[in-house]
């Protein structure tokens, strides 16, 4: 069972107030730590557990910076065999369509049963790269997995829909498959084992040598501008010490008829 | 004239609400710019779901086969493929849905056209869509436009239009076949599985006491469970505590979770995306506790508290405790 995973490193931004960039485009990232996408993490948990119990390879790609080879280590160190980093300058010049077709680009030529991605990426949320690889490879495909059980060259998936519902299919493999949280525990990772899987094959790959053509790249869904969510009248924010803020939550609940 | 596609998404026989909501935009568009609204059902046996949506669209297509029975979304793809390219339709809307999020994307690939999805809102300038969407939790807005296209493609999120009826319009009903060309099933349906229930019904609970990942560590989830106990409400969560096994899934509020309707919501370390929020339209008063003052759940949110949780919560059921008893 050989599976590809392809990960991307976003930021995390709770409790911090994000900036907008001067070209309105984006967000001021300077100052903002970084992490696996919390679906991709998932996805490699999921990619090594079949690994174990299947053997074969797993294969973590990435598309982006040298900064984001810090996701292929995490990758790793969790149990990937080795990982791909497509160096590809400023991601900006890219929509989900483009990444998708670097993605595929790489990902053919290597041997693969099944693909992973995440549903989708916390930073921009659209979710959209894995069912467009799918295509553009013509495998089979499932979306938002919870659980996948490979039996007789057959992936037994389960996809959530809404409401607590999901849906059983049974698909032949080679496929994509889009991860959703809580399908698996995602392992620990210590620093001792990100340094260990330093040892590990980290390959780069540079886009100009992948002979992609410039108009398949160039994109069609364009962001004209950013910014901050519309004023709301918002919550009234209950204000004074503890105490005193305690004393009007219990004088809300009695209110609204809830402090029998 | 222009005309916009509905991709009307039902279930065992249902119609969800999202076409309502689709149908509900399109028909806005469409007063506007005098677009024709054509909804596109496939399925089996869906003549019923085509009957609660004569009135509001101009057109429906109807592609009626035993072999539709079940969603296909590559299936469903050819067909809408080959709809688009026989009446080069200017938008085609799609529900943001899981099914949706499947379609959508090969359907942008297979018919050559620009994808945005969970759209919030769409405004058209010269026949050309600018899609209002969301980043980073919510906490970023975002206008998308797209290269000039015979088409465009929208996924539109969930809740965000009404559900009503907008317009007379008189739905001429057209039946398609089957394409002709075999499309390949290489997914078999096998069934439908649901969230097993537990000891407590979330969904009737008057009073809900929700965690979220701003708990921390499962050990601290009696902190929160005992300001439960204190006020007789019922423990409930968002995702991220089921998706870590801490509380079981029918205790989850949300999308993939339930939708609750308590008189009084108080959430506890929750940043309120949408998916949450989503589960909670039905609340009567919303009470959130985050020590980020701008995490999105004090948008919605009826009270805010702005504090650590570790720190106010004890003196919150402190307090409680100290009502009751007074
Ligand atoms: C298809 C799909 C379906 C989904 N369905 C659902 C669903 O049904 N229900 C659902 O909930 N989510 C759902 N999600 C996930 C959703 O997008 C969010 O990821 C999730 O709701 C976030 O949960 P949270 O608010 O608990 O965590 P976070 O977003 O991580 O927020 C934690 C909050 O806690 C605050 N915090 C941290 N520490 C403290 C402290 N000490 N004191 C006070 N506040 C603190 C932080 O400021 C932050 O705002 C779904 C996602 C997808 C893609």
């Amino acid at each position: 069972m050989d599976i590809v995973v392809c990960v991307k490193r976003v930021p995390l931004t709770e409790e911090v107030d994000l900036i907008v960039d001067e070209q309105k485009k984006g967000i001021k990232k300077e100052q903002l730590a970084f992490v696996l996408n919390d679906w991709d993490n998932y996805a490699i948990e999921e990619a090594i557990v079949l690994k174990e119990k299947h053997g074969g390879t797993v294969t973590a790609v990435t598309v982006g910076t040298e900064d984001d080879e810090e996701v292929l280590r995490r990758s790793l160190a969790m149990g990937a065999d080795r990982a791909i980093r497509i160096e590809a300058g400023d991601m900006s010049r890219f929509d989900s369509l483009g990444v998708s077709r670097i993605l595929c680009r790489v990902v053919k030529d290597l041997p693969f049963d099944l693909v992973f991605t995440g549903v989708l990426a916390d930073d921009d949320y659209y979710g959209m790269v894995g069912m467009m690889m799918a295509e553009e490879l013509g495998i089979n495909h499932a979306n938002m997995v919870t659980a996948i059980e490979i039996e007789d060259g057959k992936a037994r998936t389960t996809s959530e829909l809404e409401g607590g519902l999901s849906e059983v299919s049974l698909i032949e493999l080679p496929a994509l498959l889009t991860i959703q949280t809580g399908i698996n525990e995602p392992r620990y990772v210590s620093i001792l084992g990100i340094r260990k899987a330093a040892k590990k094959e980290l390959k780069v790959m540079d886009l100009a040598d992948l002979g992609l053509p410039d108009e398949e790249l160039s994109p069609r869904t364009i962001i004209e501008e950013v910014f901050l969510p519309p004023e709301t009248e918002g919550a009234q924010i209950l204000t004074g010490d503890p105490d005193k803020i305690a004393s009007d939550f219990v004088e809300i609940l009695t209110r609204k008829g809830v402090m029998e | 004239m222009g005309e916009v596609f509905v991709i009307v998404e039902h279930r065992l026989g249902e119609i969800r609400d999202i076409t309502l909501e689709m149908l509900w935009k399109a028909g806005e568009l469409g007063q506007g710019l005098s677009y024709k609204v054509t909804a596109v059902i496939i399925g089996h046996e869906v003549k019923s779901i085509a009957e609660t949506i004569s009135d509001r669209a101009d057109k429906i297509i109807i592609l009626d086969d035993e072999r539709l029975k079940n969603f296909n979304a590559d299936i469903s793809k050819e067909i809408i493929a080959g709809l688009i390219e026989e009446s080069r339709p200017t938008l085609t809307l799609i529900g943001n849905t899981s099914w949706g999020m499947e379609l959508a994307p090969c359907l942008a690939v297979r018919a050559g056209l620009p994808l945005a999805t969970d759209c919030i809102d769409i405004m058209i300038k010269d026949d050309k869509p600018t899609a209002q969407r969301q980043m980073y939790g919510g906490k970023i807005f975002s206008n998308v436009s797209f290269t000039p296209s015979a088409g465009y493609l929208l996924t539109i999120r969930s809740g965000v239009f009404p559900k009503d009826k907008i317009g007379d319009r008189q739905a001429q009903i057209v039946q398609k076949d089957l394409p002709p060309k075999d499309i390949p099933m290489r997914k078999d349906f096998i069934e439908f599985a649901e969230t097993a229930a537990g000891d407590v019904d979330i969904t009737q609970a008057e009073l809900l006491i929700s965690v979220g990942r701003g708990v921390g560590e499962e050990g601290n989830i009696p902190l929160i469970r005992e300001l439960a106990e204190a006020l007789n409400g019922l423990l409930s969560c968002s995702r991220p505590i089921v998706d870590k096994n801490w509380l079981p899934k029918y205790l989850q509020v949300g999308t993939s979770g339930k939708s609750v309707t308590p008189k009084v919501y108080i959430a506890v370390g929750i940043s309120g995306a949408f998916q949450h929020l989503a589960g909670i339209t039905g609340a009567g008063t919303v009470i959130a506790i985050n020590k980020d003052p701008k995490a999105p759940i004090f948008r919605t949110a009826d009270y805010g508290i702005i504090e650590d949780l570790f720190k106010i919560v004890p003196v919150l059921k402190e307090k409680v405790l100290e009502a009751k008893k007074g």
